[in-house]
């Protein structure tokens, strides 16, 4: 009886400090991971914030419009902000309406006169990109008016 | 359509990733009023001093237009004007150091003049110069013609006071055979590439020595701002304002057709026969613009103003034709169906826009159109349809017209 008393205490004392164990292993690990990811502890910091956080900024899309270059979304977007906003803005593209073939000319030109770079296979997915997305509407030979801000005149 | 601030904000944060060489981080949450070190002012109609109902077509490089009600002024002023760059503005200007070299084939000799010597050694004259962008109109055309879009508002006409190109050239010495004046300026290419010029385009000598163009040091009576060509700009008045280089700090006299950057190709040169509308035009048979065609545009009232039965409507606006004089200034309430005259006055001095202005009366309720037609010297007129197509879609001088409500 007393030896299995005494193994039985023998085996509570083993299990509590596999628990000890346990604790301070997981509160090791706790702590690694929080000196990988945050290294200076920001997150016991009760500073006022000076920014808003936002994760990711570069590629927000709002509203189907990829909100850095004023894009459309679309399938080869990231492709065409890569490739064709570094020299100019994207709104010389967004303003423009064009077939393939008149796309495929301006990126030529591009290329003999202004340092675009070879586009490589890169060059089918941004002109697919732009004539679904940019597609050339038919104006006629002179359009209605519109967005006409009516307003009293005043004397 | 974006509202302004968030497109401003985050437009010209996208400059400044340019210009500060890395992206700005965070960049769109960026607290209102704070300026990043590189460009104090982030806002571009501050940067440029401009009405805040200017457009913005592009912002790198800068490409801003007017709207027709923003050029009521008789003489321009800055904050009207229209921006069109081709590289971008360059920047630590020292107008002390500022140099102008007159070199090329045929110069009798090399010479180097500096700002204070040009301003004190010629004579200083002024003119109110008509400068429009040759692709005003563009975005009229169809099948669409690439470039910026510009609706009606890359044109102005503001007072310019510099020294007589040709009082320089005179100075310098020309051989017999000089064809062609060209201008290279400090702006720098998008690429970054500093072999490269954003633009470099020039005029025949014929142009040049003519009393009215210009190298110009100021600008309705104050410094050239930055964006129109501080400290020095050619201006050669009626014709395509990219003959009007800003930031000139070079003037080549060529013994041929100067061939620079958007001299050549199809850069400000339509078909020298008529293309239809979606031709494919060789480069060879494409030609150079020169004197821009009669134009004119309403520039009071703003388009959508409503007005009682009983009152009589005024209008008024500007024409001008290039080269030439605008003769006659016609309005129609009926979509060109008859035309009334304008009172029309003569130029200030010539390659100035002209003043126009009607009383209108209406007939009866409803909604109208009053659109304008001016003919000039030669007995050419407006078209009321948007003209020959081309390939880079210039030179659109269709009628101005704005809507009018009669209840």
């Amino acid at each position: 009886m007393k030896r299995d008393e005494e193994f039985f205490k023998k085996i509570k004392k083993a299990e509590k400090t596999a628990q000890y164990a346990m604790f301070f292993t997981s509160l090791a690990t706790i702590l690694l991971l929080l000196s990988i990811y945050d290294p200076t502890l920001s997150v016991f910091n009760s500073q006022e914030k000076l920014y808003e956080e936002v994760v990711v900024d570069e590629d927000r899309i709002e509203n189907g419009i990829h909100v850095r270059t004023g894009l459309k979304d679309g399938k080869g977007l990231m492709t065409v902000v890569n490739n064709c906003t570094n020299c100019h803005s994207a709104k010389l593209v967004t303003q423009n309406r064009m077939n393939a073939e008149r796309w495929n000319e301006t990126i030529k030109w591009m290329q003999e006169k202004q340092n675009l770079w070879q586009l490589g296979e890169n060059q089918e997915i941004i002109v697919n990109y732009l004539v679904e997305n940019y597609p050339v509407n038919q104006v006629g030979r002179r359009m209605t008016l519109s967005n006409i801000d009516w307003y009293e005149l005043k004397d | 359509m974006l509202n302004r601030r968030s497109f401003v904000k985050k437009s010209v944060l996208s400059s400044f990733a340019a210009i500060v060489g890395a992206e700005i981080v965070f960049g769109s949450n960026m607290i209102d009023g704070y300026t990043p070190l590189a460009l104090q002012e982030p806002d571009p109609f501050k940067l440029f001093k401009k009405n805040n109902e200017m457009v913005v077509l592009n912002d790198k490089p800068w490409n801003i237009e007017a709207k027709a009600h923003l050029l009521d002024d008789k003489v321009t002023p800055n904050s009207s004007m229209f921006i069109r760059n081709n590289g971008k503005i360059p920047e630590n200007i020292n107008i002390d150091n500022w140099k102008l070299v007159i070199n090329g084939e045929s110069v009798k000799q090399q010479k180097t003049y500096t700002l204070q010597e040009l301003k004190s050694k010629f004579k200083h004259y002024t003119y109110q110069l008509t400068l429009e962008c040759g692709g005003n109109g563009r975005s009229e055309f169809n099948p669409p013609a690439k470039g910026n879009q510009w609706t009606v508002g890359a044109v102005h006409c503001a007072s310019w006071t510099g020294i007589r190109l040709k009082d320089l050239l005179e100075d310098v010495g020309i051989k017999s055979d000089a064809v062609y004046i060209a201008y290279h300026s400090a702006d720098t290419h998008l690429s970054g590439d500093p072999s490269k010029e954003p633009i470099s385009r020039g005029c025949p000598i014929s142009k040049a020595m003519q009393e009215e163009t210009l190298l110009a040091f100021q600008m309705n009576d104050k410094d050239i701002p930055l964006a129109h060509g501080y400290p020095l700009r050619l201006v050669a008045g009626g014709w395509p304002a990219s003959v009007s280089g800003k930031w000139v700090n070079t003037i080549s006299v060529r013994n041929f057709v100067h061939d620079g950057p958007k001299m050549t190709g199809t850069a400000y040169r339509v078909p020298c026969k008529n293309a239809a509308p979606g031709e494919k035009v060789e480069d060879k048979d494409m030609c150079i613009i020169e004197s821009m065609p009669v134009k004119s545009l309403i520039t009071y009232p703003k388009s959508g103003a409503m007005i009682k039965k009983n009152k009589s409507l005024n209008i008024r606006g500007h024409a001008w034709a290039g080269e030439l004089e605008v003769s006659k200034l016609e309005y129609s309430i009926d979509f060109g169906a008859t035309w009334q005259g304008c009172e029309l006055e003569k130029p200030t001095n010539r390659l100035a826009w002209q003043h126009f202005s009607a009383t209108i009366q209406f007939p009866k309720i409803g909604y109208y159109e009053v659109w304008a037609k001016a003919t000039d010297s030669n007995g050419v007129a407006q078209p009321m349809v948007v003209p020959g197509w081309n390939p880079k879609g210039y030179l659109n001088n269709a009628c101005h017209r704005i809507a009018v409500k009669v209840s």
